[in-house]
């Protein structure tokens, strides 16, 4: 079975993230000042070849670790889509 | 000691690294291709700067899987010498054989300047006889801002492993000094066994009488003596 697969990367919350930062400062610039903080992830999407559900979870988890995040500076969750 | 440069695809100072070696340090140099599987019986390895893989997903991220860094892992477990400058850098931090990351620069923009860097050890080959001032070395880089956790930065220091930190022309280790929010100003690192090295700047840059710099050359040939 196919299984569709989304992948939300973030910076660990305890780093500053320079883009959310300057993206913040546009936001300002343009007239938004009620925004009060702004963090740039990464959404990854994939298509997933697995006999179960649970198996595909197994194998997000690890393409996940492994290359998609790194987990040094970065948080992962996934959700997979039958 | 014979050394190898590794191109990867988007590597942009592999030549400046094989021209450094051979005519500035006067040593035999053999070029490597990242889908090689043999290092050629090379002592030390160097990965260069630039944008491998056009630094898709993080920088550094997709290079570590190319075939020949299954040699290079191996060559350093051995105890071989290993060493990435800039992109090269990147890449042995997402490899796992040195710690930390390199995340984007705090001012979010690409830094193509001169920076003074100060050696902060003599445990390693490449620092060891280094003199304890201020060397100017060039730096190209958006994503140069080293960052690991607080354990393993009390790890870093209790084993001096941080090699070298930004400072001003004096030496002084100040906020103004450190071009890219790197936690404590750090500029390179080795990893616990202090036979593999990254480095943000290029010393390979400033290498040459041609340049009117020779910073770089007084980092390098250490790794001759």
């Amino acid at each position: 079975m196919q299984f569709k697969a989304v992948v939300h990367i973030m910076p660990r919350p305890e780093i500053l993230d320079p883009q959310g930062k300057a993206t913040l400062n546009g936001l300002k610039n343009l007239g938004f000042q009620n925004v009060e903080s702004v963090r740039v992830g990464r959404r990854v999407e994939l298509a997933i070849e697995a006999d179960s559900k649970e198996e595909a979870e197994a194998k997000v988890q690890e393409a996940s670790r492994k290359l998609l995040a790194n987990s040094v500076t970065e948080v992962f969750r996934f959700e997979v889509l039958s | 000691m014979k050394f190898g440069v590794i191109t990867f695809p988007g590597s942009n100072c592999d030549q400046d690294l094989l021209y450094c070696i051979r005519e500035n340090l006067g040593m035999e140099a053999v070029s490597l291709w990242h889908k090689d599987t043999d290092l050629q019986g090379c002592d030390f390895i160097f990965l260069p700067g630039g944008f491998s893989y056009g630094d898709y997903l993080r920088s550094g991220a997709i290079a570590r899987f190319s075939p020949i860094m299954n040699e290079v892992v191996r060559h350093a477990e051995r105890g071989g010498y290993v060493m990435g400058i800039c992109n090269g850098f990147q890449i042995l931090t997402e490899a796992g054989l040195l710690p930390g990351a390199l995340i984007r620069n705090v001012s979010t923009r690409f830094m193509c300047t001169n920076v003074h860097i100060i050696p902060q050890t003599q445990s390693t080959r490449l620092t060891a006889n280094l003199e304890s001032r201020a060397y100017k070395v060039p730096i190209a880089h958006a994503e140069g801002n080293f960052y690991c956790a607080q354990d393993d930065l009390k790890a870093l220091n209790d084993n001096e492993q941080i090699i070298f930190r930004y400072c001003d022309e004096n030496g002084n280790i100040t906020p103004e000094s450190n071009p890219n929010g790197s936690l404590e100003n750090i500029a390179g690192v080795t990893n616990k066994n202090k036979n593999v090295f990254g480095m943000m700047p290029h010393p390979e840059r400033a290498a040459d009488n041609l340049l009117g710099n020779l910073d770089g050359k007084f980092i390098l040939e250490n790794l001759l003596a």
